[in-house]
């Protein structure tokens, strides 16, 4: 983390968060390139472009048109070579359903988007060093949940 | 007139890393190419010396001394965690004597490299053992507390909860399935 930085995207059609998210990267003073994809149709092209620089953390939002955000989870998790991208879940509900079932398809990381501004900064950059610990500290990545 | 000159490149940069390390008073000894070791443990400034003492010649300090250390702390800690002796020291007792550096000074430079506390790695550790146990099905959540040096299963479970946000039996439970899925596809 001294000298490279962490790459991050980020799916979701709500404007408004995207710029939180944005802004919430920009204030955390970790260095991170971030990108973001209004559609899960959008986010799927991007991935798959062989010039894409692949993200460490994918933070995806459930509900999407297009394509949602666990239809983007499932086509992930088949493709090997987006093996090393964390998958973080990055939505308004908070159903138990939709925790385990996105956790048992493989994502690693479920936060409930919260509501104010200070707050997504802290889970932010909770999941981008823990993150890092997996990356950089031989941990099993096959067993990294975090529910935020 | 012309002359040839031959070179040997291992003499040639011994013998520069030895005058310039000599000219700044350290004390070391060559390992072998390529590897030399410092005598005392050496302050951020003089390690830049150094550093720029040998940029002129094109020699680098591969990995900083930094980074090196950082990785020692990880080891041990990773080490002390995965021991099946329980401690009879605090950890950063345990750090200090191991790594002969303070613990001020581990623990601050541990948290400017990773954005993230000792303590909290030390946590991480714990649970990432804790997870590999539950996982392996053969030690009860009692056994694994125990093992772990938590005082209950409670307080296992709090610090589980705490650093993954699910309980121990959740991640159970979505871990076997994950398995199931995995067979089926």
């Amino acid at each position: 983390m001294q000298k490279n930085h962490i790459t991050i995207a980020l799916a979701d059609d709500d404007e408004d968060d995207r710029l939180f998210f944005e802004d919430a990267f920009e204030e955390l003073k970790i260095n991170t390139v971030v990108t973001t994809h209004c559609d899960g149709e959008e986010l799927m092209n991007f991935l798959h472009h062989p010039e894409t620089i692949l993200p460490n953390i994918l933070f995806l939002d459930l509900n999407m048109p297009k394509k949602n955000g666990f239809e983007c989870l499932l086509e992930i998790k088949k493709v090997e070579k987006f093996n090393d991208i964390a998958i973080a879940i990055y939505s308004t509900s908070s159903s138990e359903e939709d925790v385990e079932n996105t956790f048992v398809q493989g994502a690693n990381i479920y936060i409930k988007k919260p509501s104010d501004f200070d707050t997504l900064k802290k889970i932010l950059r909770e999941v981008v060093t823990l993150n890092w610990q997996y990356h950089t500290s031989r941990l099993n990545k096959d067993n990294f949940l975090l529910r935020m | 007139m012309k002359a040839y000159l031959k070179f040997d490149y291992t003499i040639l940069t011994k013998k520069i890393v030895e005058e310039k390390l000599a000219a700044l008073n350290l004390k070391f000894s060559v390992i072998g190419f390529g590897e030399i070791e410092l005598q005392d443990t050496i302050s951020n400034e003089k390690l830049e010396l150094i550093t720029t003492a040998l940029s002129e010649y094109g020699i680098e300090i591969i990995e900083n001394q930094k980074s090196i250390l950082i990785q020692k702390i990880k080891d041990t800690i990773t080490e002390m965690v995965n021991s099946e002796e329980p401690l009879s020291v605090k950890s950063s007792v345990y750090l200090t004597e191991k790594l002969n550096h303070s613990y001020g000074y581990l623990s601050n430079l541990f948290s400017e490299v990773t954005y993230t506390s000792i303590e909290n790695f030390i946590m991480i550790q714990k649970i990432e053992l804790a997870k590999n146990l539950i996982l392996n099905n053969q030690l009860t959540l009692t056994e694994i507390a125990y093992q772990l040096n938590y005082s209950s299963v409670a307080h296992l479970s709090t610090q589980f909860k705490k650093i993954t946000g699910i309980t121990p039996s959740a991640f159970q439970r979505i871990i076997a399935k994950r398995r199931v899925q995995s067979l089926k596809n």
